[in-house]
């Protein structure tokens, strides 16, 4: 029986190699992976021992610790709550972060490789290792601007987002997005609390948590009017280059015709484009489009930044807030001019975030380049040194100084004698162009404003967009354009409200 | 070349190998109090000269009752014994500063809890050695053993879920706040009881009718017993809601027919009728469920325990565990440094990956390597005891416990699906321990038995003949093929 015996103890030796070499697997392969699962509570416990970055602007701190006597030793808090929730986000023990708090989360927990030199001098100093701080490029006063411009607006709108860019650099001086929600409850350290706030949010038919600067698209409505006549311009029309317009508009082979939204916009048959923007001529857009044909007119606005997918806006080097891409749709369907028609005055499938609507303004106020747009400014260590500071970028160049030099002057006049008098501020040169969209049977529109403003130095100081959606009362975009002023007001630094 | 058993009793060996056991207990201890207290008390020692002066005990009565047996059995497992006391009490400790409460005392906890168990599975493996002088004596009460084992296996299955069911697994007898696993007893019951009918019937079953492939295969009539027990431990799979408990089984039964008959044949029908039953039982549970659900859901949490729908709720217990042993890495994070308290269950089924995260891959591995010594010393007693059944049982017992380690250490570590098993001697509870301590006391009595020198001693302790008569009594002579 001894030979049996001595296999018996071969087959124990080879069960026991196999839960070893599952070991190796276990402890050694997947160790790095298993270490940082989200599903690992030892992470977070780790995380919380020392206090998380603040993420500031303007010196005023909108995320902070509080130190606590619980597992959790910092409880994450947001002193500004609402205003700023869509571009901090949230970092909560239990629940996924989100925002600048997600695309930062390396750099404020102290983990990132940039800290690394700091985590070292700390090991010797046996000070504390603490995460970075995060400084944002958003100027306070524009932002509590926007957030009380737009959930006090005069329409009574529900929905509503605006976003503000300094032209020469890209860095975003305002982004709100209405309605918005309290990220310190989803910060608490009681998960179940947490979790249930957050289920509750997540259910809200509002949908607080959706960040509708970055990630909806609208129908543009009038303001894809700036870039047909981009396309225009770039085919060799000129500011006075007179193009048909009139009451009514029907596109070869279309049964829908296209009016103006007032009797008394362009009723004549023959009207400039300047004037066409100004007063923002449906039909004669609607026919130059036509005229320009629609893969012009996809070019353009491909060329202005529609349809990329990968834009994030945050820090420059490191990803941050995903936009989504605006889209026109196929302009170049056979036998649709109807349909080309309606895109060219921004309706059909034209589909834009607000973030590109300020780009837009933002691009022809910095003379045709297109800054990269980005939210974080600098990055500071725990002991306020500077290890990063934002170098603006350019993300494109869709047109030349001179379109641009058109299209400003253009613009100018919109806010001058045209649809966006509303957006008129004293001591800056304000030019922009408003929109009044369409969206659903019955609904009423979404009223736009994309612009920009120079200062007595001509410097251009802020770009912008402000959407709200489904605003009653008519004139959807001239309270959007009033809200758009004063955000470039207090951007620029002449005083809020 | 032979050795030579009987120069040595190795009683003194076995001491010192004790004391550096109980001095790895000690350290383990004072580094668990430096890393939870920040500071090593007065008593970090207390635990581990407790252990020791019960060890101590053990040592004495074997001295006087087995002199002759294994000296490495003891010492392994009083390591292994003694860690998990120090674990249990590391427990004790985390939870005392979570509750602000003050340091617990030696006796009171899971830890202490441990440590009065240990005492008495100690005095129970003592009377056994005390009463049993003879291995051979238990043979006479096989058939009584026999039923004994069945209905003990058998008593979780009839039992209401009520008084049966932990975590899923119908394995417990529950009486007031009082449980006890009985198949931990059963499994001692059940190899004596298959060594007795093996020795009996081998030579009927070794009778091979056909050849195939070049194997034996037994004749038809002869597969009675073993389909018998397979049918059993396919039935404890499926209402006592255990593969474990039900491989434990089976694998005990097939080893010890294979060891008796030495027909490879009968590990192939075993095989290939067990992991049929099994695959069987998965498809029946996706399909028909019913009695055969909770298999299948086991088997998909194994599968993916990551997955969605399992992360935070059925598969927790495995998905915890593996990030407890993926954090604790190569080194671990070092003994009262981790987190264990994320593993649900983490005193018992659990204690393996709390350790884990504790002592890293390199700890685990050395107490794989302790478990894997007691194993072979177990099979190397069967292999020098002289007698058929000896052997059976020695070579039974100790490839069970070999089996149960690889069973609940391959549920945790998700190399086979999980099963509610206890780790022998590291998990708090008193069935477990006190029935491995009992195995163990049944391993030094067969082990003494195997060295011990058959003519009384005297003469070969004097340096006489190189070859003894008794050496011609263990060699293979007895093996009878027809």
């Amino acid at each position: 029986m001894n030979a049996p015996l001595r296999k018996a103890g071969v087959v124990v030796f080879v069960l026991f190699g196999l839960i070893f070499a599952n070991l190796n697997w276990v402890q050694a392969y997947k160790a790095d992976k298993y270490r940082t699962d989200d599903h690992n509570g030892r992470v977070r416990v780790a995380e919380y021992n020392t206090p998380r970055g603040v993420i500031e602007a303007d010196g005023k701190a909108l995320a902070e610790n509080k130190a606590t006597d619980d597992t959790y030793k910092y409880l994450r808090e947001y002193p500004e709550g609402e205003m700023y929730a869509p571009v901090i986000g949230y970092k909560g023990v239990n629940l996924a972060a989100t925002g600048i708090e997600r695309s930062e989360n390396e750099f404020l927990s102290g983990t990132s490789d940039k800290l690394f030199a700091d985590r070292v001098s700390s090991m010797f100093t046996g000070d504390e290792a603490r995460g970075g701080n995060v400084v944002l490029s958003l100027k306070t006063k524009a932002q509590e601007t926007a957030w009380k411009q737009l959930t006090n607006n005069e329409r009574g709108a529900k929905f509503g987002s605006a976003v503000a860019i300094d032209p020469r650099t890209g860095a975003i001086q305002a982004m709100v997005s209405m309605p918005s929600y309290d990220p310190s409850p989803l910060a608490s350290h009681d998960t179940e609390d947490a979790a249930a706030e957050y289920n509750k949010l997540n259910a809200d038919k509002d949908k607080p948590l959706l960040n509708r600067a970055t990630s909806e698209t609208y129908p543009p409505g009038s303001t894809f009017k700036v870039i047909v006549s981009a396309a225009a311009l770039r085919a060799g029309y000129k500011q006075d280059t007179e193009i048909q317009a009139g009451d009514e508009y029907i596109a070869p082979g279309s049964g829908a015709p296209i009016h103006n939204a007032e009797a008394e916009t362009c009723p004549g048959s023959k009207i400039s484009l300047k004037e066409a923007l100004t007063e923002s001529c449906n039909t004669g857009y609607a026919r130059l489009g036509v005229d320009l044909g629609g893969q012009k007119v996809q070019d353009e606005a491909k060329a202005w930044g529609f349809e990329q997918e990968d834009l994030t806006v945050g820090d420059l080097k490191d990803g941050g807030l995903p936009v989504a891409a605006s889209h026109t749709g196929d302009l170049t369907v056979a036998n649709d001019q109807g349909g080309l028609a309606q895109s060219s005055i921004g309706q059909k499938d034209v589909r834009m975030t607000t973030v590109e609507g300020a780009l837009m303004a933002a691009t022809v106020a910095n003379g045709g380049v297109q800054k990269r747009p980005y939210l974080v400014q600098q990055l500071l260590t725990a002991d306020r040194r500077p290890i990063y500071t934002a170098s603006p970028e350019t993300l494109r160049t869709p047109i030349n100084g001179s379109i641009a030099g058109d299209l400003k002057d253009m613009m100018i006049s919109v806010v001058e004698n045209g649809t966006g008098k509303q957006a008129k501020i004293s001591g800056y040169d304000v030019g922009g162009k408003t929109g009044t969209a369409q969206n659903a049977e019955g609904a009423d529109p979404h009223g736009w404003f994309i612009g920009f403003a120079f200062n007595d130095k001509g410097e251009a100081v802020s770009a912008v967009c402000v959407m709200l959606e489904n605003v009653s009362g008519g004139h959807a975009s001239a309270e959007a354009a009033r809200i758009a002023g004063l955000i470039m007001k207090a951007a620029a630094g002449g005083g809020g409200d | 070349m032979p050795r030579v058993p009987g120069t040595r009793t190795g009683r003194n060996a076995e001491l010192g190998l004790l004391a550096f056991a109980m001095i790895i207990v000690a350290l383990y201890g004072a580094i668990v109090e430096a890393n939870q207290l920040g500071k090593i008390t007065t008593t970090f020692w207390v635990p581990a000269a407790l252990l020791s002066i019960l060890f101590l005990g053990l040592h004495l009565v074997v001295r006087f009752t087995a002199a002759w047996a294994d000296p490495v059995l003891i010492p392994a497992v009083a390591l292994i014994n003694g860690l998990g006391v120090g674990f249990l009490r590391r427990l004790d400790i985390a939870k005392s500063i979570t509750k602000k409460l003050p340091e617990p005392g030696i006796f009171s906890g899971i830890g202490g809890r441990q440590l009065a168990w240990t005492l008495v599975a100690l005095i129970l493996a003592a009377v056994l050695l005390l009463i049993v002088r003879d291995h051979k004596a238990v043979s006479r009460y096989a058939y009584t053993l026999g039923l004994v084992g069945i209905v003990l296996v058998m008593i979780p299955a009839v039992l209401p879920a009520s008084m049966s069911e932990i975590n899923g697994a119908k394995l417990w007898i529950k009486i007031g706040g009082f449980s006890i696993q009985p198949g931990e007893f059963a499994k001692l019951a059940l190899v004596s009881f298959f060594a007795f009918y093996l020795v009996r019937k081998r030579e009927v079953l070794s009778l091979a009718s056909r050849r195939f492939l070049g194997i034996d295969f037994p004749r038809g009539r002869d597969l009675g017993p073993v389909i018998t027990v397979w049918l059993l431990s396919l039935l404890v799979l499926v209402f006592e809601k255990d593969l474990g408990t039900a491989l434990l089984y089976f694998g005990l039964f097939v080893v010890t027919l294979y060891v008796a008959t030495e027909r490879a044949s009968w590990l192939i029908i075993g095989l290939i009728m067990f992991f049929g039953g099994v695959y069987v039982a998965y498809l029946l549970g996706a399909s028909v469920g019913g009695p055969f659900a909770n298999f299948y859901d086991r088997a998909s949490i194994w599968l993916d325990p990551f997955a969605p729908q399992y992360v935070s709720n059925e598969g927790y217990q495995l998905v915890q565990s593996l990030l407890g042993l993926g954090t604790g890495g190569l080194f671990g994070t070092g003994p009262g440094a981790g987190s264990p308290g994320f593993v649900p269950e983490v005193q018992t089924d659990f204690i393996f990956a709390g350790m884990g995260e504790e002592i890293g891959l390199f700890g685990l591995s050395a107490l794989l390597v302790v478990y894997l010594l007691i194993v072979e010393r177990g099979l190397r007693a069967a292999i020098l005891v002289r007698d058929s059944f000896g052997k059976l049982v020695a070579g039974g017992m100790a490839f069970t416990l070999g089996l149960q380690v690889f069973v609940i250490l391959g549920g945790i570590t998700g190399l086979i699906p999980l099963t509610g098993q206890t780790t022998p001697f590291l998990s708090a509870g008193g069935s477990s321990l006190m029935a491995n301590w009992l195995l163990i006391a049944m391993l030094l009595r067969i082990s003494d038995a195997a060295r011990k020198p058959a003519t009384g001693g005297p003469a070969a302790q004097a340096g006489g003949p190189k070859q003894p008569p008794a050496q011609l009594h263990g060699a293979m002579t007895e093996v009878i093929k027809p």
